[in-house]
């Protein structure tokens, strides 16, 4: 009993069994976190959508009037606590809310930059003062707020900032000059929380606010997509910053931006499966509706085909953030009520999972930009005209995999934080990979259950031996020198993704079938089959060629017989299972579960 | 002011409607708070931010329609009241639901009782009409807009797209039309504030009825789906042949005349 109420480590799933009643589903929402959902929908659909093709013309004063309207519905104070004038509300409301923002396109960007990474900060890590005078204006939509860490010079390399913070001799105010980039909102923001480093060395955070003098914002962006945010360069000239709005400690500035880029990451998980949602949505209309041959081109099981690799796919994203975000919610739910009132034990709890943050993040935003994709090629011609609502969702996702750390980033990411993982004694990774070398050398074929699922949870078994198998290797072979082998950096850090997709999916549907039975989860089941065999193809191929690149001659030869062993099964028939599972998109007109 | 809403549950609108074992199948589909009762609702809430008072809302239905009462309570309703027949009774219809909601509201003094102009699902309109007739008030149905001045209530109807004026005094019911308002989805602070709201479940029992005094007093038949919509024909040649087509037509295939 004592294990079950134990909630998981951070990355541990790699190395653990998981069962599915210890796992948080979208079949678990309550209905108030429902209505939340609902109301949030509503909002988009009837205030966003008749403006959208305004705000894609860059007129922001409708931004902001509606996101004091979204304040006003208690849109904006998700995650602001209740005595600051927010709702305190749970984690898996506020990703809630996200998903069903993401359809506003370009405006959910600005909604998530000002309630995420604008407020965020001040939330977690304001003094008391801070959050008085800021976070009562911030929740409902009196003033805006917005991040400023990215410099020309800086992206990936977020700490090479060159923003600079110097107190002046009064000992009154800091004096801040430099330029950041690409800052979201910088039109019409009021509030800006801004990195410098304190006498050009110590990496710091400021709120700064648009009036202080010195201050400014440079010419808006002409942007590929997401046209109805606003994107500016914040501009400081000798900009007077007074004393008490440093935020944080001098030098502990990387603290707030590693911890609000955590959750950015999962926000845009959360966002891309609303976004794909939509995007799946609009594609199966357009194929039931558009008709060739004298047929509509749903009926082609090519179309079909295409249907069901992004439903299933969709499926693994969604599964994989709300179990993120499940997390989040059982760690903050152990908080003491004095822990739950100190943001830096929140941003705690978050950060124990910075590695499934960056896995959501990755293979969201990029199951997003396929389904956008191939929502297009299904739209043909029409698809490549802005009349069509595809048109803007393939542009707008694009960026998802830029921003809050490059996907190529994120991937390097994971193994890092594992081995720090390992390294700390946090996970006992280096036990589980030489247990799992012994039993290699004496691993029998094992039979697959005939049962539903019984393959799936197979695959997933063997999957996470192949990551561990893999990782072994790489990390005996290069020690310290495997921080410069990027390719299999990267390798290991999509099997690893694939594998918690496949988990998280497979869970998902087992917590589904034990509460209303196989009949009635059929599509989920489906789309388990779909994913995991698909999935575990590119696990294969991604072990595969890491083995060839690490090791050579006998060992090669040895390595590579134990992969054969670990990934023997028989495949199913893909093909049938796709047609199937497309037969309920097209009668719904929509993703189904 | 003592306000009363009659709300009904209903399909979600773009539900598709599956017959199965001569009934409709309510498997999976999604449910909603029926649009014309929404009307109601938020008309209730502006009178009572006007006038003050409370607004209850009362349903008839199972512990499924809890969900549709906490929207209204999210709203802005103060109260909500289902009362639950399922168990005891089996054959329903809207004599049924008028008389137990008019049982339930005989005593409480009703100043206003608002109701949708008619359900989405049933479309019979004859509740509304029905309860102020047991309760022996007056009624005016199809309103798009309601002035309260006192007792004195001055009520816009909608009548096949012209308007009525009617003059009338409380204690009254209205069913709600289109037009009559623009329904608010409920705020985030509603939603948290709903969920310490009263909910009270009454069954029959509560409201000393049997089972016999609330028998349906209509049996129905059958339930089938509207045939499958064909593809229209558009008729070619003389217009005196057309003409003479289409009246065959009439007779032999479509069979009205």
């Amino acid at each position: 009993m004592e294990k079950a109420l134990q909630i998981a480590q951070g990355g541990s799933f790699l190395i653990e069994d998981v069962s599915p009643t210890q796992v948080f589903t979208p079949e678990d929402f309550t209905d108030e976190q429902k209505m939340i959902a609902k109301t949030t929908e509503e909002f988009v659909v009837n205030e966003v959508l008749p403006q959208l093709e305004h705000l894609e013309n860059h007129e922001f004063d409708r931004s902001v009037a509606l996101l004091k309207q979204a304040g006003e519905l208690g849109l904006l104070g998700a995650d602001v606590p209740e005595e600051y004038g927010g709702l305190s509300l749970d984690k898996i409301s506020s990703a809630l809310i996200a998903e069903k923002m993401a359809r506003a396109g370009g405006f959910s960007i600005s909604h998530g930059a000002h309630v995420g990474i604008g407020s965020l900060p001040i939330v977690l890590f304001g003094t008391e003062e801070q959050k008085q005078k800021y976070l009562p204006a911030l929740a409902t939509g009196e003033k805006i707020a917005a991040y400023a860490l990215t410099e020309p010079g800086s992206g990936s390399d977020a700490l090479g900032a060159k923003t600079t913070a110097k107190l002046n001799a009064e000992g009154t105010h800091y004096i801040l000059n430099g330029e950041k980039q690409w800052i979201t909102n910088a039109g019409f923001a009021d509030v800006f929380v801004v990195y410098a480093k304190v006498d050009g060395e110590h990496f710091s955070a400021f709120i700064v606010e648009r009036d202080f003098p010195g201050v400014s914002t440079g010419a808006e962006e002409k942007k590929m997509g997401i046209k109805s945010s606003s994107t500016r360069t914040l501009i400081l000239q000798d900009a007077l910053v007074p004393k008490e709005n440093l935020l944080g400690e001098i030098g502990k500035g990387h603290i707030i931006a590693f911890n609000i880029l955590n959750i950015g990451r999962y926000k845009l998980g959360v966002g891309a499966v609303g976004g794909a949602k939509r995007a799946l949505e609009v594609t199966i209309q357009y194929a039931n509706q558009r008709q060739q041959f004298k047929t509509p081109i749903s009926k082609f099981t090519l179309t079909q085909e295409k249907l069901a690799t992004m439903a299933s796919k969709l499926y693994a994203a969604e599964s994989s953030v709300y179990r993120t975000v499940g997390l989040f919610e059982a760690r903050m739910g152990q908080l003491t009520d004095e822990q739950a009132k100190d943001g830096k034990e929140t941003a705690k709890a978050i950060a124990e999972y910075a590695i499934e943050c960056s896995l959501n993040k990755v293979f969201a935003t990029e199951m997003l930009d396929y389904i956008v994709d191939e929502g297009v090629q299904i739209h043909g011609g029409y698809g490549f005209m802005q009349e069509y609502e595809i048109e803007r969702m393939y542009r707008d996702s694009r960026i998802n995999r830029i921003f809050e750390g490059t996907n190529e980033i994120n991937r390097l990411l994971v193994p890092g934080m594992y081995l720090r993982k390992a390294m700390k004694g946090e996970l006992p990774l280096l036990q589980k990979a030489q247990q799992l070398q012994e039993e290699l050398m004496m691993l029998m074929p094992e039979e697959v259950g005939d049962g539903v699922l019984e393959q799936e949870k197979y695959l997933v078994r063997h999957a996470k031996k192949i990551a561990l198998m893999v990782a072994g290797l790489a990390a005996q072979k290069f020690g310290p020198k495997l921080e410069k082998e990027q390719e299999v950096l990267v390798n290991i850090a999509d099997i690893v993704s694939n594998v918690y997709a496949m988990e998280s999916a497979l869970l998902r549907t087992e917590k589904a079938i034990a509460q209303s039975g196989v009949e009635k989860n059929k599509q989920k089941v489906l789309y388990t089959q779909i994913f995991c065999q698909e999935a575990f193809n590119e696990i294969e191929a991604h072990a595969k060629e890491t083995i060839v690149a690490v090791e050579h001659g006998d060992m090669l030869r040895m390595m590579l017989s134990a992969l054969r062993k670990l990934t023997r099964h028989t495949p199913i028939n893909i093909i049938a299972k796709k047609r199937e599972a497309a037969q309920a998109l097209i009668e719904a007109e929509r993703y189904v579960v | 002011m003592n306000i009363f809403v009659l709300m009904k549950r209903t399909f979600d609108t773009e539900e598709k409607i599956v017959i199965q074992n001569g009934k409709v199948s309510e498997e999976g589909a999604e449910f909603i708070i029926n649009p014309y009762d929404e009307y109601a609702i938020e008309e209730a809430i502006q009178v009572r931010d006007q006038h003050g008072g409370e607004v209850t809302v009362v349903t008839i239905g199972n512990e499924d329609a809890e969900k549709e009462l906490r929207t209204a309570l999210a709203m802005g309703a103060d109260k909500a009241v289902l009362i639950n027949i399922e168990d005891d009774v089996e054959n329903r219809d809207q004599y049924t639901t008028a008389k137990v909601l008019a049982e339930y509201l005989k005593d409480k003094e009703a100043d206003l009782i608002l109701a949708g102009n008619v359900a989405i699902d049933g479309g019979s309109g004859q509740v509304g009409p029905r309860v102020a007739e047991l309760l022996g008030i007056p009624y005016v149905t199809t309103i798009t807009k309601l002035e309260i001045d006192g007792t004195n209530v001055k009520a816009v109807r909608d009548v096949e797209g012209d308007e009525e004026v009617i003059e009338t005094s409380l204690p009254l019911l209205v069913t709600a039309q289109q037009g009559l308002n623009e329904p608010r989805y409920p705020s985030l602070p509603g939603i948290m504030k709903a969920k310490k709201k009263p909910l009270e479940e009454l069954e029959l029992d509560d409201l000393d009825l049997e089972e016999d005094d609330v028998e349906a007093k209509t049996k129905t038949i059958e339930i089938f789906l509207p045939p499958k919509k064909e593809a229209g024909k558009i008729l070619q040649g003389d217009i005196a042949d057309q003409v003479k087509e289409l009246v065959s037509l009439l007779h032999t295939e479509a069979k009205v005349i």
